[in-house]
């Protein structure tokens, strides 16, 4: 039991670190809870779908399926997070401001908030197949029926326990420097993922190691232990990383940070440009009505 | 909205990564003489549990499943990971390794399924 247990905790524990950072970053959005809702439960069917189609998914590119098809949805989910931290950029100080209103900014936004319950979608999705194999093999098997039962609820628990608790714990950030922080969260897990789709690639042969082991602090946090888990997901902590990961993170890394920097500049300049705008708005609704 | 269409870092992002792919590609025809060694799960246990590779080279070992359930073969200590079907074969790209012990484990047998790369 304790088995089951410890794989679904596991599993369940990198998807809810993921939706957890995106839960806060969405914070006073409207309908955050059916986006994020929505993302977990299409995550659950396409991880069914994904275990169904996991030996043609293999097969399809010359045996080196599973790889690519992780690195790809990784580098999707970077892509989206990296589309919505931009967006938050112009638009996570109003939305400090109008907090728990549906503002014209965050409706305009909703196509990045789309991107997030995608980025949720596909981290439940990439986990979520993997417990579907590994309890279909377990029922397969017909060994311990008293484990599944008692085993998955227990894992699930403690994994979304573990998401709550970063999600209170993320709340105690005051709140002028909350999107901020969240936004900075979403950098790191971003170049985390963009990390490990290297690591993928990598392993099918598609991309070159520059470097396999570039250094080892396994002494120090190993990848197996749970804090290095979770720092892995949250961060792409590597015990060991290969010195292509460390590129694929820093340069992920680096574009979403000036991507963020130039929107919030730009704001920063058409703010200053708006007083003379905001007159003429007047005469427009004048005219239209 | 304007904004969202004129400046967009997402694209930027898909261009780099796409150009690092594609950077790669000649990269990856270079994969042919590369030893290559067998590994078996049979009754979720690894068939060698010690396997003798050599080191500082890149090498591919073969895992194949004789079982009715899914495995995952998986390593920490040299960072892979890969779901193995039943009646399945995958291959795995590992290396170059510096001499010495590395533990690989059946990620859904954890009890059973233990091995160890010795790495000469």
């Amino acid at each position: 039991m304790l088995g089951v247990a410890l794989l679904v905790f596991r599993e369940v524990l990198e998807a809810a670190l993921i939706v957890t950072v995106v839960a806060a970053a969405t914070r006073g959005v409207a309908r955050r809870g059916t986006f994020i809702g929505g993302g977990i439960a299409l995550g659950v069917i396409g991880a069914i779908v994904v275990a169904i189609f996991a030996g043609a998914i293999e097969e399809a590119v010359g045996g080196s399926g599973q790889e690519l098809f992780n690195a790809s949805v990784l580098l999707a989910a970077v892509v989206m997070i990296g589309w919505h931290v931009t967006w938050m950029s112009s638009h996570g100080k109003e939305m400090v401001r109008h907090m728990q209103q549906v503002t014209d900014s965050v409706k305009a936004g909703s196509s990045s908030v789309a991107m997030l319950l995608a980025v949720v979608a596909l981290a439940v999705l990439r986990e979520g197949s993997e417990i579907v194999l590994f309890l279909y093999g377990m029922a397969a098997s017909g060994a311990g029926r008293l484990g599944l039962v008692a085993g998955v609820p227990l894992g699930l628990a403690g994994g979304v326990a573990v998401g709550f608790a970063l999600y209170f714990g993320l709340l105690r950030i005051p709140i002028r420097h909350f999107f901020t922080a969240t936004n900075w969260m979403l950098v790191l897990l971003a170049a985390g993922l963009a990390s490990t789709a290297a690591g993928f690639l990598i392993q099918a042969n598609w991309l070159p190691a520059w470097g396999n082991q570039l250094w080892n602090t396994s002494w120090l946090l190993g990848n197996g232990s749970l804090v290095g888990q979770a720092l892995h997901v949250l961060v792409g902590y590597e015990a060991r990383p290969a010195g292509m990961q460390l590129v694929f993170w820093l340069v992920t890394a680096t574009v979403l940070f000036t991507g963020m920097r130039l929107v919030s500049h730009r704001m920063a300049a058409r703010k200053q440009a708006q007083p003379a705008a905001r007159s003429t708005v007047p005469t427009e609704t004048a005219t239209t009505g | 909205m304007i904004m969202k269409f004129r400046f967009s870092p997402a694209r930027g992002t898909k261009i780099l990564l796409l150009a690092l792919l594609v950077a790669a590609l000649p990269f990856a025809a270079a994969a042919a003489g590369i030893p290559e060694f067998d590994l078996t799960i049979r009754n979720h246990r690894f068939e060698p549990a010690i396997l003798k590779v050599p080191a500082n080279t890149k090498f591919k070992v073969r895992v194949t499943n004789r079982d009715s359930t899914p495995s995952e073969f998986e390593s920490n200590d040299f960072n892979r990971e890969k779901i193995v079907l039943p009646g399945n074969s995958i291959t795995v790209f590992i290396g170059p390794l510096k001499p010495g012990k590395y533990k690989f484990f059946d990620d859904f047998h954890q009890d059973t399924g233990q091995g160890v790369l010795v790495v000469e």
